[in-house]
């Protein structure tokens, strides 16, 4: 796949980025099948030009964009940020992309909305884990996303098209995928097709799959277990064989606590994981 | 070739196969070309390749009664103690390499985590029959050795319950293995029952 050079504003960071080659060969994207290494085998089948993608919902001026919108309509930034998986594992990634709430100002939001909702695409003949059970690990498709809308409009969410300089590959959610980097990954939906303003909290893939073990909030948070594995620490995927491993602390909110706390106060965060 | 080349033969490409994939993906993964994540790879590898090795050495006695060829039989020790090589490690991968040898999230784990309960008490067994697997110690136990190696059709069930927990959604590839650990296991029907001395209904 050719990708596009992009024009952004360039950022810094102290944060050590995980080598290109490892942030797209290494993907949870059940789509194209469940081992970490499928999408980047099987992805390219997934036509992304042209792309639509759709806001709709309790919006004044629902409107559509494009595959070209994508990169035009809003001044692109560089975020490095780190991906946090439920996995706990970690990369550290230069999204390129722009925040979401720039997009959602265009849609004139109804007061009544409370929620967003994001949807993947459902293309099964392009997409081979959507058409099997067995290689799509048993999830409901099309996979689906929620944020409460004063998240979604936080100025660290962002819709990202691009990393490292370029376009988003196809295994990393091509051509726009979601990125909130205080929660855990699979938050981060890809390959998005539609954004739809709501009063109800959505459903979403993984709650609807596995509710004791994976919450609405999802937010990074070392004090509440997965039921199966410690969220305490995490292991960064970086460069480097099994003998030069690291392991560090995982942070509250993944290290944005200053940033988003408030967006929780008075909540139980092990009620709401 | 007398039983005993046969027996050596087979033995060589049981080390080579199982000596030489742990080699490989040992040297891929310390060396940072076994995928993105070399932790996981080889924690998988080690898991399922114990696994493997179980399901295999399980194998054993119904092939060389179907083929008629008693010889196979000694060499089912070796890949049992393969199976439990690997497990040895897999456990000190996930300790050394996923938790960087860290004791109390080692401890915490083992004692919070149901799915870990059950590998390592499937390890605990297969720690017992290695340890009893020279035969010198096999003569000396009499009955009873056969009774305590009875326990390996347990650790292959508790061993797929690890795996099909730890698994996040997608189960197709545990549907395979329970499958073929119901055909061992079904293959040795009438034992199992005697072992288990199961009421009659």
């Amino acid at each position: 796949q050719t990708l596009k050079t992009l024009k952004y504003t360039p950022t810094n960071s102290d944060l050590k980025l995980t080598p290109e080659s490892k942030v797209t060969s290494y993907n949870n994207f059940y789509e194209f099948g469940t081992g970490k290494s499928d999408p980047a085998e099987y992805a390219h089948a997934l036509t992304i030009d042209p792309w639509k993608i759709k806001v709709n919902g309790l919006v004044n001026t629902p409107f559509e964009l494009g595959y070209e919108d994508l990169f035009n309509q809003f001044p692109l930034e560089e975020r490095i940020y780190r991906l946090r998986c439920v996995e706990a594992w970690s990369m550290v990634v230069p999204w390129i992309g722009f925040p979401l709430s720039a997009l959602l100002k265009n849609a004139d939001i109804q007061s009544s909305a409370k929620y967003v909702a994001f949807e993947t695409l459902h293309r099964p003949d392009e997409m081979r884990g959507q058409s099997s059970r067995f290689i799509g690990g048993n999830i409901p498709y099309p996979y689906t996303e929620g944020l409460r809308l004063n998240e979604a409009m936080h100025p660290l969410t962002i819709l990202a098209v691009g990393l490292y300089g370029k376009s988003l590959p196809k295994q990393n959610g091509a051509p726009v995928r979601l990125i909130v980097p205080w929660k855990y990954g699979f938050k981060s939906i890809k390959s998005i097709v539609n954004i739809r303003l709501t009063a109800q909290e959505p459903a979403t893939t993984w709650n609807l799959s596995a509710p004791q073990e994976y919450g609405f909030y999802a937010n990074v948070n070392p004090n509440v277990d997965h039921p199966r594995w410690s969220q305490a620490s995490e292991r960064i995927i970086t460069s480097g064989g099994l003998l030069d491993q690291k392991r560090i602390k995982t942070q509250m909110f993944n290290g944005y606590a200053d940033e988003v706390a408030g967006l929780y106060q008075g909540m139980d965060l092990r009620k709401y994981y | 070739m007398t039983t005993r080349v046969k027996v050596i033969f087979f033995k060589t490409i049981i080390h080579l196969i199982a000596f030489g994939l742990l080699s490989i993906n040992y040297y891929a993964s310390i060396t940072d070309q076994n995928g993105a994540d070399p932790v996981k790879a080889i924690i998988h590898f080690t898991g399922i390749g114990a696994l493997n090795l179980l399901l295999m050495s399980l194998l054993f006695s119904p092939i060389a009664k179907q083929l008629k060829q008693p010889w196979l039989m000694q060499c089912r020790r070796l890949v049992g103690l393969y199976s439990f090589c690997y497990t040895t490690l897999h456990i000190l991968n996930f300790w050394w390499f996923e938790l960087a040898f860290d004791v109390s999230l080692f401890l915490s784990e083992l004692a919070q985590r149901p799915y870990i309960w059950l590998g390592l008490l499937a390890f605990l067994i297969l720690l017992c029959m290695a340890m009893t697997s020279p035969l010198f110690v096999r003569r000396k136990m009499g009955a009873h050795w056969q009774q305590l190696h009875n326990w390996v059709y347990l650790a292959v069930i508790l061993v797929w319950i690890h795996f099909y927990w730890s698994r996040k959604a997608d189960i197709g590839e545990t549907i395979i293995y329970i499958t073929v650990i119901a055909f061992v296991l079904l293959l040795r029907k009438t034992k199992i029952k005697k072992w288990l001395a199961l009421p009659k209904v």
